[in-house]
């Protein structure tokens, strides 16, 4: 009786009661911390935004996309990173179908069958990939792919290489996404007569491809921006190249090798412009894969005649 | 008359003549070693609505799912006994649960269309997984299965728009449109209006009736009402055993155990 009175009392003034100056500046507190903490992660992120716009397109030109590390010259600079943006976008695509075929296959392996005695041993194995770092994953396909000149040092062996880093983040991501599949829609396929694998091909991984895509997105991101697993793969090419069986050169050592072994400030500001165009692959990716990704088996609604 | 039915000889004709279609013997079933339904016997003639009723946690999703064999799938899950669709044992040697679950449909709980296909496509994921191609005969299936579920008036004008687009009540029926689409010779129904309102679900309750001229209903609900207002027979479930199996006009006026009578009367449950 007395409890449920104050209770009363204490719920209808707390209502009408106008916030306490002390909560207030609790609140005020709280807030800035928060707006400070943004800001501190932000200013990074600017930094490295407006370093490498001001001074990438202070040198970038048209060369710089038509013309090859070969064109260049010690003390003109000149020339361009055509060769390497070409080995970039064609060992990440090797990396993607590798990492795309192999990581949703691992992860609807993981997800799916998640009574199979070996799930414990692959997950494992798939957590020990993503902590390996990039040189050793290199190292493996050296010994794997140059030694053996299968096929010796190439795009492909830097795929591959590149493929491997991706591997584990798509399997995570697919596996992740999967499990918010909820059961109901995978029994609801099961209970139409489907088998088992077409309900998980056909049902249930279109209804996470979202998800699949953005990790894959995520690992694009990752491995573009790679170079030591490619420096004894794909180990470099000052000429264009676009046989997966040659050597092939790459953005992220096309930028180290212009910044630090440039002879002239012309040269020096062309790694900028090699950093400029490598986040703009990035970008660009994202941006592709922002729009694959909406939902294309059917289309909005058009008039909504119906009547709920 | 040929099986073990605990009832006296129901009255509706419709009833007595028509042939058995669904019969299960000493089906047990076990999560682990928890025994969640114990030996039902029970068993369901072709063309009715059979209601299984009772209280939360007795079994009656159990046992309506082990019908279509969707138990295979739940790790620690076990049947035993027969479950018979014709007199052909649905848990004998060289069956495939795949077939069985073509032939019993489900329906459930909660609406579940697919959520990245059309509604068009949700009708005919059934056949088009399965391998159909024929464009025209997809066209046939889809227009005949969603007047079966009665919502084509609803949607004809956009077959394409997401499943996901619909009211409750309508992703119910669509439901209920796809399991129809594979042309089964059961449909199992498991609260089917539990989530919907009271409009969506007295049009669900109507469409039952017609329902019945094509395939044998297995319903679990939890509303007496709509036990009493569609089912022929009804079974009642009280933890794990079925208690009372009858005709539902004469279960729900004169039943013959106690626990029965308690919770149609609504002293418990
Ligand atoms: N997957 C499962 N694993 C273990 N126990 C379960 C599982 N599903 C249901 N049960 C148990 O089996 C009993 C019957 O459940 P259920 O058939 O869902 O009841 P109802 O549909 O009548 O409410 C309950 O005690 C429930 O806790
Ligand atoms: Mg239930």
């Amino acid at each position: 009786m007395t409890r449920t009175d104050t209770m009363t009392k204490s719920i209808s003034s707390g209502l009408t009661r106008t916030v306490s100056p002390a909560r207030r500046a609790q609140n005020s507190i709280m807030f800035g911390l928060v707006a400070l903490g943004t800001v501190i992660v932000l200013i990074p992120l600017a930094l490295i935004l407006f370093q490498v716009v001001y001074n990438g397109l202070r040198s970038i030109n048209l060369d710089f996309f038509i013309k090859s590390e070969r064109d260049m010259s010690m003390i003109t600079g000149g020339g361009g990173v055509l060769n390497a943006i070409v080995g970039t976008l064609l060992m990440v695509a090797v990396a993607l179908v590798i990492g795309l075929v192999v990581g949703i296959a691992t992860g609807i392996f993981l997800s799916e069958y998640r009574e199979h005695p070996l799930v414990g041993v692959v997950r494992v194995m798939s957590d020990v990939l993503t902590g390996i770092p990039a040189i050793v994953v290199g190292l493996v396909i050296y010994g794997l792919m140059i030694t053996t000149k299968l096929p010796g040092y190439s795009g492909l062996a830097g795929g591959v290489a590149l493929g491997l880093i991706m591997i584990p983040i798509i399997v995570r991501a697919t596996e992740e996404v999967l499990k918010l599949v909820p059961t109901s829609i995978r029994e609801a396929g099961l209970a139409l007569g489907l088998p088992r694998w077409k309900v998980t091909m056909q049902i249930v991984l279109p209804a996470a491809s979202t998800g699949i895509i953005t990790g894959a997105i995520l690992g694009v991101a990752r491995v573009s921006g790679e170079a030591a697993p490619l420096l004894f793969t794909s180990f470099g090419n000052p000429d264009l190249a676009t046989n997966l069986l040659q050597p092939m050169a790459a953005l992220p050592s096309a930028v180290y090798s212009l910044a630090f072994k440039a002879l002239t400030p012309a040269q020096n500001e062309q790694a900028w412009a090699g950093a400029l165009v490598l986040l703009t692959i990035i970008l660009i990716s994202n941006i592709l894969a922002r729009f694959f990704s909406r939902p294309r088996s059917y289309r909005a609604p058009k008039a909504n005649t119906a009547k709920t | 008359m040929e099986n073990q039915m605990k009832l006296t000889p129901p009255p509706q004709s419709v009833i007595s003549t028509a042939a058995v279609r669904l019969e299960s013997q000493s089906v047990s079933i076990f999560y682990g070693e928890k025994e969640a339904v114990k030996n039902v016997d029970v068993s369901f003639k072709s063309n009715t609505v059979n209601a299984l009723i009772g209280p939360s946690g007795c079994g009656k999703t159990t046992f309506l799912r082990a019908i279509n064999r969707m138990h295979d799938l739940t790790p620690g899950a076990r049947v035993t006994g027969k479950i018979m669709l014709d007199g052909n044992d649905l848990y004998g040697d060289g069956i495939d649960p795949v077939d069985v679950r073509r032939r019993i449909g489900m329906v459930f709980q909660k609406p579940n269309p697919f959520p990245t296909m059309s509604i068009y496509d949700n009708v005919a994921a059934g056949l088009k997984l399965a391998g159909e191609r024929n464009k025209q005969k997809l066209d046939e299936v889809v227009e005949r299965s969603l007047r079966g579920g009665a919502l084509w008036d609803e949607v004809k004008d956009r077959l394409k728009a997401p499943g996901s687009s619909l009211s409750g009540g309508q992703q119910q029926r669509l439901c209920i449109a796809r399991a129809l689409a594979v042309d089964p010779e059961i449909l199992l129904m498991d609260e089917p209006t539990s989530a919907l309102d009271p409009q969506s679900t007295s049009r669900i309750e109507d469409l039952m009736e017609t329902l019945k001229q094509q395939v044998t209903i297995v319903i679990v609900t939890h509303n007496m009402q709509q036990a009493s207002r569609v089912s022929d027979t009804t079974s009642f479930f009280y933890v794990g055993d079925l208690v009372e199996h009858g005709v539902t006009s004469e279960m729900f006026t004169n039943p013959k155990d106690k626990r029965t009578e308690d919770y149609i009367t609504g002293r418990f449950g």
